[in-house]
């Protein structure tokens, strides 16, 4: 039957059909959450009375003025630290690993492993990593003669937790950038290290004249997902330390979740979203342009 | 590379390369080690020590008992098999369409997807929260199914990469032999979409798997643990008895690990073809 029809019905009847389920979804599960978010910015809604009472800007306004809100990205930025460093050590290992070199197979498959293994199992195994007393790393110290530094509590020191907790990240997702990497490697015309070759180009001279300009939008991309996804840390500390010690090591989105469904300040949670979004936008935003302004094809 | 001579920078590469090995396998080992301990041997050795026996599977039993690890499982089989089904037929379904036709609405809907990839659904559960609840799929499976094929986007963005790369031949052809558009997609377009529903089903697996955030929040009621909810609560009621969390630890790595050593070659390819867009 729907093969008598002319292709233009046709035509009409698929994209009907086969948009509708898949942009209603769309639309309900991004579109109308983000619309209903910045509505409930504006109110003081507690999450369900019928009531949404309007206040205007009050809710931004506390998110910038309260230093107890804005001030909780600092125990973000130490995830940022840690992303910049796991680049750089992703970088390093991708590009001995794309050498010649024997084992390199199985140096992949091991440094890749963790970003394969389950978020929360990582989570407790290194929450037995940093026991202070029962604690491999802890024990491993004191074994190697750090008897004073094998006394550390990593989880319960307030300035120390973030950059513990961050380092476990950069544990599960070194290799993961590490395989971005390869691949850019990989990618890079063989008959350009040739050329180098003959003009008596060095190992170093190479690497920082050739390597690294031909990974340059990779890197760029690695460098901006690293900001977002330090924005939006939330796993890591909400099962490992639930915040603490005192909420040393509390992230943003944990802040909005805990705002809004402990505290029922939807209208205050709602606001701190939109700002997050903003934030998160920005940043995608500028990545688009620097990458299309770098003319990488596209 | 001629004659091979031993040389400092490769000696140099092989150092940081073991440590790197060991500094990934550390927490690991750690883990295997007392899983296998009872418990008064656990109090009494090493950490560090080697079990007296690979076999004393008791911590296991224990995890598999009280745990509720199978329904873990099972649920969060049920979760990726349900989402992956309709994220592959969606994404196929929404690639064909704005891959292969004109039509007025083309850009608007194309924007929207493009657009939706910057708004972090995390960002929104506050209000995402509400529909969940007013749809009635609170506390039940349905909750982050239809979020995972709802409130995601990565498989649109991938399948219309790959969509470009199929020659528009291929669709004339078959319309010269007078196969209807349905049948095209069918038969033309969705097996030649297979790389790429491979990198979204490796992808997408492991994300799912992994993820905590969606049934932490949607699904609190007991019977609908998923493997990182049910490790977690078996986490909260046995606090420092780290022989019996190893053992849990151990159990939920374990799937994917094997699962990546016997997939590795297309987890590579997965991974590094769904970063670089």
């Amino acid at each position: 039957m729907f093969g008598t029809m002319s292709y233009k019905t046709q035509k009409k009847l698929i994209i009907f059909t086969f948009l509708l389920i898949p942009v209603g979804l769309l639309l309900l599960f991004t579109y109308y959450p983000a619309a209903k978010l910045v509505f409930y910015s504006f109110t003081d809604w507690d999450g369900y009375s019928p009531e949404k009472p309007w206040v205007g800007l009050n809710n931004y306004k506390e998110v910038f003025s309260n230093p107890d809100i804005f001030g909780v990205f600092t125990h973000n930025f130490a995830y940022f630290v840690m992303g910049l460093i796991q680049n750089a050590v992703a970088i390093y290992f991708a590009v001995i690993l794309n050498s010649k070199l024997r084992g390199r197979n199985g140096f992949r498959l091991l440094l890749f492993l963790p970003y394969i293994m389950n978020g929360v199992a990582v989570a407790f195994m290194f929450g037995y990593v940093f026991d202070t007393t029962q604690g491999s790393l802890n024990l491993f110290l004191q074994s190697i003669g750090l008897t004073k530094l094998g006394e550390t509590s990593w989880l319960g020191t307030p300035g120390l937790v973030n950059y513990s907790l961050a380092s476990t990240g950069l544990w599960r997702f070194m290799g993961y950038n590490m395989v971005i990497y390869i691949a850019s490697l990989q990618a890079i015309p063989r008959d350009i290290y040739e050329a180098a070759k003959i003009d008596g180009a060095n190992a170093w001279q190479t690497f920082w004249r050739i390597t690294l300009p031909n990974m340059k939008p990779v890197i760029q991309l690695n460098l901006f997902l690293t900001v977002t996804g330090a924005l939006e840390v939330f796993d890591l500390p909400f099962v490992l330390t639930k915040g603490g010690p005192a909420g040393a090591s509390q992230t943003y989105v944990q802040r909005v979740v805990d705002t809004a469904f402990a505290y029922s300040d939807y209208g205050l949670a709602s606001a701190m979203s939109i700002v997050l979004l903003f934030f998160v936008a920005a940043v995608v935003g500028l990545q688009q342009f620097v990458l299309s302004r770098g003319g990488s094809g596209k | 590379m001629n004659a091979k001579k031993f040389n400092v920078f490769d000696a140099l590469k092989y150092l940081t390369l073991l440590i790197g090995v060991f500094v990934v396998l550390f927490p690991p080992y750690v883990v295997i080690v007392n899983s296998f301990k009872a418990d008064e041997e656990f109090n009494t050795a090493s950490t560090m020590a080697l079990p007296k026996s690979f076999f004393n599977f008791e911590n296991f039993r224990v995890v598999f008992e009280r745990g509720g690890l199978l329904s873990g499982f099972a649920n969060t089989l049920v979760i990726i098999c349900v989402a992956l089904v309709f994220n592959i037929l969606f994404g196929t379904m929404v690639a064909y369409v704005l891959g292969r036709f004109e039509f007025k609405l083309k850009k608007p809907v194309f924007g929207l997807y493009l657009f939706a990839t910057v708004i972090p659904s995390i960002t929104t559960q506050v209000a995402t929260f509400g529909i969940i609840k007013s749809l009635g799929l609170y506390n039940t499976l349905g909750a982050p199914i239809i979020l995972y094929i709802g409130a995601d986007v990565i498989q649109i963005i991938l399948y219309l990469q790959f969509i470009r790369n199929i020659p528009f031949d291929l669709d004339e052809n078959a319309m010269v032999e007078g196969a209807s558009l349905f049948r095209i997609y069918r038969s033309v377009i969705f097996p030649l979409l297979t790389p790429a529903t491979s990198t979204l089903i490796i992808l997408k697996t492991i994300s799912i798997y992994n993820d905590m955030y969606t049934p932490y929040l949607y699904m609190p009621k007991q019977s609908l643990g998923v493997v990182t909810t049910v490790l977690m609560r078996f986490q909260g009621v046995n606090i420092a008895n780290w022989n019996l969390i190893s053992a849990a630890i151990l159990l939920i790595l374990l799937p994917t690990v094997v699962l990546y050593i016997f997939l590795q070659k297309y987890i590579f390819e997965g991974v590094a073809s769904g970063a670089v867009k």
